[in-house]
């Protein structure tokens, strides 16, 4: 099971671009390496990543061997309105991962609460 | 012809044999398989050209060196976490954005480290990851826009430990 970690500005106004940082506790096992008995280790790595907002698909990534254990994900999205963001995961051994996060995002001009 | 006497000398000579023959034995699967390994392993990890690596996803389309920054450690002492960073030059909007990225391994067994799939949702074609890397090597980021064209920029690092032990 494979658990993630979300990092967030912590204030996004309306139109911002804003950076999503994206931590998933995976081993990523290459199938390249042995363990301590000299037993080849089972390649497991994640092989899609699908983030959603508001049910639309914004980023996917789609990693192989190449990508470092407890792969992280930076990249930007577009503050449109308030939501939720929705991570989903598969590797090798068909286990998915899920987070959630909300997304609030702040109209330009007021202090006010978040935009519905 | 005399009952042959079963001597010290003959005990010791059996028992040396006897125990080569046991470690053969023992450590010939071994052997085996680092053979396969390194076979395998050698084949995968000789340095790909430009064109292998670029070409699957190019195909006859338009390429270019221009508008992506790719920033990789130029000296990475531990291959098995090489923090990437790249950039690429691009409105991201509906009618002109970058709709994949790929980032690409000279030496790796498996050459494409990673596969990105982005739109004009991003707002800005950016994106920061770990890589794994098997050796002193190029990397390459290739970018699809969404007119159909590539872009690219490489990078050369040298890594002092490889990410794959077994296979250098």
């Amino acid at each position: 099971m494979s658990n993630a970690r979300i990092q967030l500005p912590p204030r996004i106004l309306e139109g911002d671009v804003f950076k999503v940082r994206l931590l998933i506790n995976h081993p990523m096992d290459s199938g390249f390496l042995r363990d301590i008995n000299g037993v080849l280790i089972k390649r497991n790595v994640i092989r899609q990543l699908i983030c959603t907002l508001n049910n639309q698909e914004v980023f996917r990534a789609e990693p192989t061997t190449g990508i470092a254990a407890n792969p992280l994900f930076e990249f930007y999205l577009r503050a449109v309105k308030s939501g939720e963001l929705y991570f989903r995961w598969v590797d090798d051994k068909a286990s998915i991962g899920e987070l959630r996060h909300p997304l609030n995002v702040w109209l330009a001009s007021s202090s006010g609460a978040p935009k519905p | 012809m005399p009952l042959h006497v079963f001597s010290r000398r003959d005990f010791f000579a059996y028992c040396a044999k006897a125990s080569l023959g046991a470690s053969a034995l023992v450590t010939a699967p071994g052997f085996a398989q680092v053979d396969k390994l390194t076979l395998s392993g050698l084949a995968e990890s000789r340095l790909r050209t430009f064109d292998e690596m670029v070409h699957p996803f190019v195909q006859s389309q338009n390429l270019k060196q221009e508008g992506v920054s790719l920033t990789l450690p130029s000296l990475a002492d531990n291959g098995h976490l090489v923090p990437l960073h790249m950039k690429i030059d691009s409105p991201m909007t509906e009618a002109s954005h970058v709709s994949h990225i790929y980032l690409i391994s000279q030496r790796n067994p498996v050459p494409l480290m990673c596969m990105f799939v982005l739109g004009p949702l991003n707002g800005r074609a950016e994106i920061s990851t770990r890589v794994r890397l098997s050796g002193t090597q190029m990397v390459v980021a290739l970018a699809r826009l969404s007119d159909g064209h590539f872009i690219y920029q490489t990078q050369e690092v040298a890594v002092t430990e490889a990410a794959c032990v077994d296979n250098g």
